[in-house]
């Protein structure tokens, strides 16, 4: 409570600094930091395809605040939480960082992240993302963009297959079929109806598990729901497709990833996010891309995700570093993203510029966020049960083991290791 | 490709020279003595201090750890035996042992065909063989993601190289990096296939040590070249022999990179053919920091046992002199 009261007058004491500071922020930031400022601070990030759009907000960055000097640090994905943790553990963190959902509870639950700065208004964002970042009640990170998944379709083998396009209200059933015919028709030519992740639940079966009305975990976060019978008849739908041919194998989609697949024309569709988007505009099958809504099982569901900026406790630059965390969540940094083609922003009402950015309705993605989006499961230790979503799920895929053998092994090692957590 | 096989020089002549000579320090006066070793010391000195610092001090940090419950970011709480129990345990790590010792053995089988193409490529007279060399030692020095992105494509079950040629006489390859034994099998494969630049290198200096005479002796009386190989070469070899196969077994036990190059973390097969060292970096990926630690004890304990099993056995096979 005290706490609080505390955090009240804090926010009142820079509400007023910021009236009485400069209102010529050009909307960017309001921020009621000193413009003169002098720091470096280091900024640390994972995609080497966003590097140029970082760039470009460190140089408006830099209008307002010549003397910040901004450092980035990428670090590919594979090593990147490897490298922040153990940052991490010598009080070494970068100032401002990229954080994901799955890692984002064990960060802040170790009293690793300032809370969000107070001149950012969670108002600006999906509610979702919101409570993403936010744990015991107070916000971390500020939402960076988002991600909903749909199916990319390429016309050119449709029509080879002679098969109709996807209809925006199509079902489970409708899906399956055309998969299958395509796969039928042109197994000569080694094109599958569908090739899609497997390994990591977002891009298929995290989809699937909500559409037939089940769940990953619970609410609270303290329960697997994989022994669901709903949760299993998702995995199945998955099953069904490897089972008859519609989709390769989860060895073949180990070999070859599953965009491959799509970009050289060996899968007519592929159950991806709005991330695929500039990967698709840069290949060869470019001219027939179009994009379905996901198909619809027992409801319509997808996964939402989306990525935050943080600042670290243990900055020590921690002015500058708020600073420019203020300008990362500001609606002209969204706008930068989405012009770019960097992401999809996650400030309300920017997404058009990036809905433009490629030929094919990328609107899907934004109308399933508003419309049936479900978050993105985590918990405390996510890492821990995913490694388990990986060790276990293959060989129900496969067809090793029946699926609800294998869903219910997953509940019950899944559930031991959330209990640990509570420890 | 590992920390202890970047220094190999040292303890090659050292295995490999014929000890022959008085051994120890030829100085009888104390104080001489005393003073030489100091001078010793400050040469070896920073050397030693590194290897303190990031090698010995870090094993007995990790066997610490081995007894504790490790939170993401430090703060070990002692949990006794708990972690070894869940190991011996979890069959995934007696899974991991097996594949350890059976990618140390196709490595071990690398050997003779290492010694085979080393007698070779060192045959007198024989052209361009710096060439030969070169070839054979490429593998070694490239960067094991490198060689490990060449071979992918070249094992990839729907598009690869190799079940392409495979197709051409009516066979249907697996996929070989993601279906169990098959995946093991290329693996040590290219783990062998690499291995062969460094155990050549070697094997070609130790061959450099027989004298001629003993071939020109042995001519004269009438022996075949393949008699020569068995007789004089082999055993004449078998120092550099033994050191090529204590370094393989190290290497082997330690394989890690390769696997991941090449079969990435999301595969379906990784499971059943993961190593030891694959299995700490799984487990600490996952947050199990003291699980990981004590599987490092585990492979330390391994390398170790049979290391010395290896010294014990020298004295039936290698010859000195």
């Amino acid at each position: 409570m005290k706490k609080k009261t505390l955090a009240f007058a804090g926010a009142l004491a820079v509400s007023a600094l910021a009236l009485s500071g400069c209102a010529s922020g050009g909307g960017a930031s309001e921020a009621a930091s000193d413009h003169k400022l002098k720091a470096e601070i280091s900024y640390a990030f994972w995609d080497v395809n966003q590097k140029p759009a970082m760039e470009a907000l460190i140089k408006d960055f830099n209008k307002e605040f010549p003397n910040i000097r901004v450092k980035t640090q990428i670090t590919p994905y594979a090593n990147y939480f490897t490298k922040l943790q153990t940052q991490g553990s010598s009080n070494t963190l970068p100032d401002v960082f990229w954080l994901n959902g799955p890692n984002f509870q064990l960060y802040a639950s170790n009293d690793m992240l300032e809370p969000m700065s107070k001149d950012l208004k969670p108002a600006d964002y999906p509610k979702a993302l919101n409570d993403l970042y936010s744990w015991d009640g107070t916000q971390y990170g500020v939402p960076k963009d988002f991600d909903t998944i749909a199916v990319y379709y390429n016309k050119a083998i449709f029509d080879e297959a002679g098969v109709a396009y996807p209809t925006a209200d199509w079902t489970w059933d409708e899906f399956h079929q055309k998969a299958k015919a395509i796969s039928d028709k042109l197994k000569a030519k080694g094109i599958y109806g569908v090739a899609s992740g497997l390994n990591g639940g977002q891009e298929v079966y995290y989809n699937s598990i909500l559409q037939a009305g089940g769940s990953i975990i619970s609410e609270d976060g303290k329960k697997s729901g994989y022994d669901d019978p709903k949760s299993i008849a998702g995995l199945q739908f998955v099953r069904d497709l490897v089972a008859d041919g519609s989709s390769p194998t989860p060895s073949q989609l180990s070999d070859t990833p599953q965009d491959q697949w799509f970009i050289n024309g060996k899968s007519a569709m592929i159950w991806s996010g709005t991330w695929s988007n500039s990967e698709f505009l840069g290949s060869q099958v470019k001219g027939s891309i179009a994009v379905a809504p996901l198909p619809k099982g027992e409801r319509r569901a997808t996964v939402i995700h989306g990525l935050a900026n943080a600042v670290a406790k243990g900055s020590k630059n921690k002015a500058a570093a708020l600073a420019f965390q203020n300008y990362l969540g500001s609606k002209q940094a969204a706008e930068t993203q989405a012009k770019m083609g960097a992401a999809n922003p996650a400030f309300n009402g920017t997404q058009q510029a990036f809905v433009d950015s490629a030929p094919w309705d990328l609107n899907i993605f934004e109308s399933a966020a508003t419309e049936y989006a479900f978050p993105y499961p985590i918990s405390k230790n996510t890492a821990a049960w995913n490694k388990l979503e990986n060790d276990l799920l293959p060989a129900a895929f496969s067809g090793e083991q029946p699926v609800p053998d294998v869903a219910k092994k997953l509940a019950a090692e899944m559930n031991k290791a959330l209990a640990k957590e509570q420890k | 490709m590992t920390g202890l096989a970047s220094a190999p020089g040292a303890v090659a002549a050292q295995a490999a020279a014929p000890r022959s000579g008085r051994r120890g320090s030829s100085d009888p006066r104390p104080r001489a003595r005393l003073r030489s070793s100091l001078w010793a010391l400050l040469f070896v000195g920073p050397l030693l201090i590194g290897v303190l610092v990031f090698y010995i001090w870090p094993i007995f940090r990790n066997a610490y750890f081995s007894f504790t419950t490790w939170g993401a970011f430090g703060g070990a709480t002692w949990t006794g035996l708990d972690n070894y129990e869940t190991m011996l345990g979890d069959p995934d790590f007696w899974r991991a042992i097996v594949n350890t010792l059976i990618y140390v053995g196709i490595l071990l089988l690398g050997i003779p065909v290492a010694v085979l193409f080393a007698a070779l490529i060192n045959r007198p007279g024989l052209r361009f063989a710096a060439v030969y060399r070169t070839a054979f030692f490429l593998p070694y020095v490239a960067m094991p993601a490198a060689v490990a992105m060449v071979w992918r494509i070249i094992f990839n079950g729907d598009f690869g190289i190799l079940n392409y040629t495979l197709s051409l006489v009516g066979i249907t390859g697996p996929n070989w990096l993601s279906t169990e034994w098959f995946a093991l099998l290329s693996v040590g494969l290219v783990g062998m296939w690499i291995s062969l630049g460094f155990n050549l290198i070697v094997l070609s200096a130790g061959m450099r040590g027989i004298p001629p005479e003993m071939y020109e002796a042995s001519t004269l009386d009438g022996a075949s070249r393949a008699r020569q190989f068995f007789s004089i070469t082999v055993p004449l070899l078998s120092p550099s022999i033994f050191f090529v196969s204590v370094m393989t077994v190290i290497t082997g036990f330690q394989v890690f990179d390769l696997l991941y190059a090449l079969m990435g973390t999301q595969n379906p097969a990784i499971n059943q053919t993961q190593s030891l060292v694959y299995l700490f970096f799984a487990h600490q990926q996952a947050g199990d920091n003291g699980y990981a630690a004590a599987v490092g004890v585990a492979i330390l304990l391994l390398v170790g046992a049979f290391t010395m099993l290896q010294f014990r056995m020298q004295k039936r096979w290698v010859t000195y002199d």
